[in-house]
């Protein structure tokens, strides 16, 4: 099979006059990384499922006593958890929504002749390149009820975002849509430029409206690749800790990650937490999984 | 190529000949990332002069110093040779080994007599009442209060003070006051605000705050020694106390809902409250006209009575301990030997130190050093902690769950927050069999 899909080395290469065949590049390559894959990704994982049925906790010499699935049974009888499982999907719900329509629409905007089109891109993505600790650090001073330059530019007097429980979620997911859009737009840009040009021709000889033109041809083109944005955003936001953990600190913004990282690093839970960290995976897989069922079915159009 | 990798081989055994002859002079101190960590970086620096052991003191922001040092403690790794612990951590480290017995140091110098009662039993003695000790007091701290001194002094504001309250406008002397002072001065139209408050619950923050106003108001936690929490965390008079802080949560600034001493001393900087409360560690940048532009006219008062008379503070603060894991234990016991030295604890609090002598702190010399001294020797020796269990942290996030949505935005009652909370602390206690 190797041999098949690798092109052969070339004979006159110092590679090939050292005795490396191609195979054995191959392996020099694969190799290292799949035993860094095993070692820190695999092992991990498969031994703290062993962990998660125990009452292990890493902040103590005890031995880990087997308790089944008590962790487990415990974790989805917490009300505090199911919370935690609704802010968290409201989180997503909204960011990413809101990362779509901005993103999507900013890359709508970018896709014509435009002067500076290459500087606007640019700028446009700075925001991705920022360490979300930074962003959330700053954000936390923009959205500040006394000094914050949110509240005088929106004239809203002394409208406190992150203290107010109802509005402190939509505040991260607004700092989160400001850094991640650019990453859909960049993305949707990519979709849109490959889109034929004949087919818009095409519509415009057929007297198609702008909205149809959009429905039927740029969407659908567009949609696998928008589909992939998604994907990537939904895990990302699904596991967000950062700019929750950093902006505030209401129970209405306590996402799943920060109770997990509280469980697990500051009680010292470990059984627990790594029961709850299986649940998690379990979810973000299931959704995962529908949004790959639902690209398959795109692709297929 | 032989000589390049002679060459390297050469390099890296020196490295490591160097590595292991430094090692035996060498000490590392773990702290918190905060001014008293610098003063104890210069108080050291006088024990290497003396000694020619360099000792270092390494620290990390606040937020992940308990995370970091349980890291290592668990790896059992031998990176830090003592460390400057919270005081609720000597339940965990101590029955987890983490910690070395000083049982014998400390009776054999008598530490008992020679440190303040409240510092040796909430920083060095678990479990309570037994009589074995953990650490050596380092850092005394409590809470206590900053005030604006010419807000409180403007003849103006003290004559609309009384015509209103019918009572002189000074520094509080009970909580009744103290919610008077900050309603009168909290003025939003005017950008000031009355008070300043502790409510950050992603650790101990908001905790500490209500335990002033608990304690003070004559409630407590729960019984230290039967872990009994029933009618005890839910009574009347802790009922009543966080009725009062969440009522003082209407005087703060606006967004003042994840604040904790940062904030609070900023309150003090930016003109924004007239009264703020926080750990005496922190008071030195308040006197500090470089930090703060109102140095002058600041000023500070113990944490006030409570409506039957009783006066007590959260504490802060930690002890010194050796971590089981150290190569160096027997160069970490000769260090701390010198640290309890009544001249090294005069020096400490020379440099800033919060000293837990109960000579250098009775000291008229220490009283008069700083506007503060006196209100943190008169709190230092009526204070009280939060549970010290190896689950500590469990009851904390148990006891933020509970407070929090109450006190920052009247979700239910203070009433039904203290119930839930007992039942969530019962059902914890009964799980690690301490019931």
């Amino acid at each position: 099979m190797a041999t098949v899909v690798m092109t052969s080395l070339d004979t006159k290469s110092r590679a090939a006059s050292r005795g490396l065949s191609d195979i054995k590049i191959r392996n020099l390559f694969i190799i290292p990384t799949i035993l860094f894959l095993i070692v820190f990704n695999i092992f991990p994982l498969i031994y703290s499922l062993g962990y998660s049925f125990t009452d292990f906790r890493a902040s103590t010499n005890a031995p880990a006593t087997f308790v089944g699935l008590q962790n487990y049974r415990e974790l989805l009888n917490d009300p505090f958890i199911w919370a935690n499982f609704a802010i968290t999907a409201k989180y997503v719900i909204v960011s990413v929504t809101g990362q779509v329509v901005v993103g999507f629409g900013t890359a709508m905007l970018l896709n014509r002749e435009i002067p500076f089109k290459g500087l606007i891109t640019t700028l446009l993505l700075l925001p991705m390149m920022l360490s979300m600790a930074v962003v959330g650090l700053f954000w936390k001073l923009l959205y500040d009820p006394s000094f914050g330059i949110i509240n005088y530019a929106l004239g809203l007097g002394s409208f406190e975002w992150l203290a107010n429980p109802d509005m402190a979620l939509y505040a991260v997911a607004i700092t989160d849509i400001w850094m991640w859009s650019p990453f859909v737009m960049l993305l949707s840009l990519a979709g849109l430029s490959a889109v034929p040009r004949h087919l818009y021709e095409a519509a415009a000889i057929d007297r198609a409206g702008p909205f149809y033109t959009f429905f039927r041809i740029t969407l659908p083109l567009v949609a696998p690749i928008l589909m992939i944005a998604i994907i990537f955003r939904t895990m990302e936001a699904f596991k967000t800790f950062d700019l929750a953990y950093i902006l505030t600190s209401q129970p209405t913004t306590e996402v799943i990650s920060i109770r997990l990282y509280k469980m697990a690093f500051q009680e010292w839970q470990t059984g627990r937490s790594c029961a709850l960290a299986y649940i998690v995976l379990i979810m973000v897989l299931a959704i995962t999984n529908i949004y790959v069922k639902y690209l398959n079915r795109v692709k297929e159009r | 190529m032989r000589k390049t990798v002679a060459g390297l081989m050469a390099g890296i055994s020196f490295m490591f000949a160097c590595g292991t002859s430094a090692q035996s002079q060498e000490l590392t101190i773990f702290w918190a990332e905060w001014d008293p960590a610098n003063y104890l970086q210069e108080l050291v620096n006088e024990y290497e002069a003396e000694t020619g052991v360099k000792v270092t003191v390494e620290t990390t922001p606040w937020a992940d110093f308990q995370t970091k040092a349980f890291t290592e403690f668990n790896a059992k790794g031998s990176a830090y040779d003592m460390v400057v612990g919270d005081s609720q951590w000597i339940g965990a480290a101590s029955e987890a080994g983490h910690y070395v017995d000083l049982t014998e140091f400390f009776n054999k110098h008598k530490l008992n007599e020679v440190m303040a009662p409240a510092t040796v039993k909430y920083y060095s003695e678990y479990p309570a009442n037994s009589g074995k000790y953990w650490s050596i007091p380092a850092e005394g701290d409590a809470v206590g209060w900053s005030y604006r001194k010419d807000w409180f002094e403007d003849p103006k504001e003290m004559e609309a003070f009384k015509a209103k309250y019918g009572y002189d406008l000074a520094p509080p002397k009970d909580w009744k006051q103290l919610r008077d002072i900050a309603e009168f001065f909290h003025r939003p139209d005017q950008k000031r605000y009355g008070i300043a408050i502790y409510t950050d619950n992603s650790y101990d923050g908001l905790v500490m705050g209500v335990e002033n106003a608990i304690f003070s108001f004559g409630g407590e936690l729960g019984d230290y020694s039967t872990y009994k929490v029933d009618g005890i965390i839910n009574s009347e008079k802790n009922v009543k106390a966080l009725e009062t802080y969440r009522e003082l949560y209407g005087f703060t600034p606006p967004g003042w809902a994840k604040s904790f001493f940062v904030e609070n001393n900023q309150a003090i900087t930016e003109n924004l409250a007239a009264m703020s409360m926080n750990y005496f560690a922190f008071f030195p940048a308040l006197v500090n006209e470089a930090s703060n532009p109102n140095a002058k006219v600041t000023g500070f008062f113990a944490n006030p009575a409570g409506p039957e008379g009783h006066q007590y503070a959260a504490l802060g603060g930690q002890g010194i301990s050796i971590v089981s894991y150290s190569e160096n234990k027997e160069e970490a016991m000769k260090f701390l030997e010198w640290f309890i030295k009544d001249e090294t604890q005069k020096r400490w609090a020379e440099l800033g130190g919060y000293t837990a002598s109960a000579k250098v702190l009775e000291s008229e010399e220490f009283q008069n050093a700083t506007p503060y001294n006196k209100a943190f020797y008169e709190t230092m020796f009526k204070v009280k902690d939060f549970w010290a269990t190896p689950e500590y942290v469990e009851l904390l996030i148990q006891m933020n769950q509970r407070i929090y949505p109450y006190v920052t935005a009247g979700q239910g009652t203070a009433q039904e927050a203290l119930d839930a909370l007992a039942k969530d602390w019962n059902a914890t206690f009964k799980k690690y069999g301490r019931q």
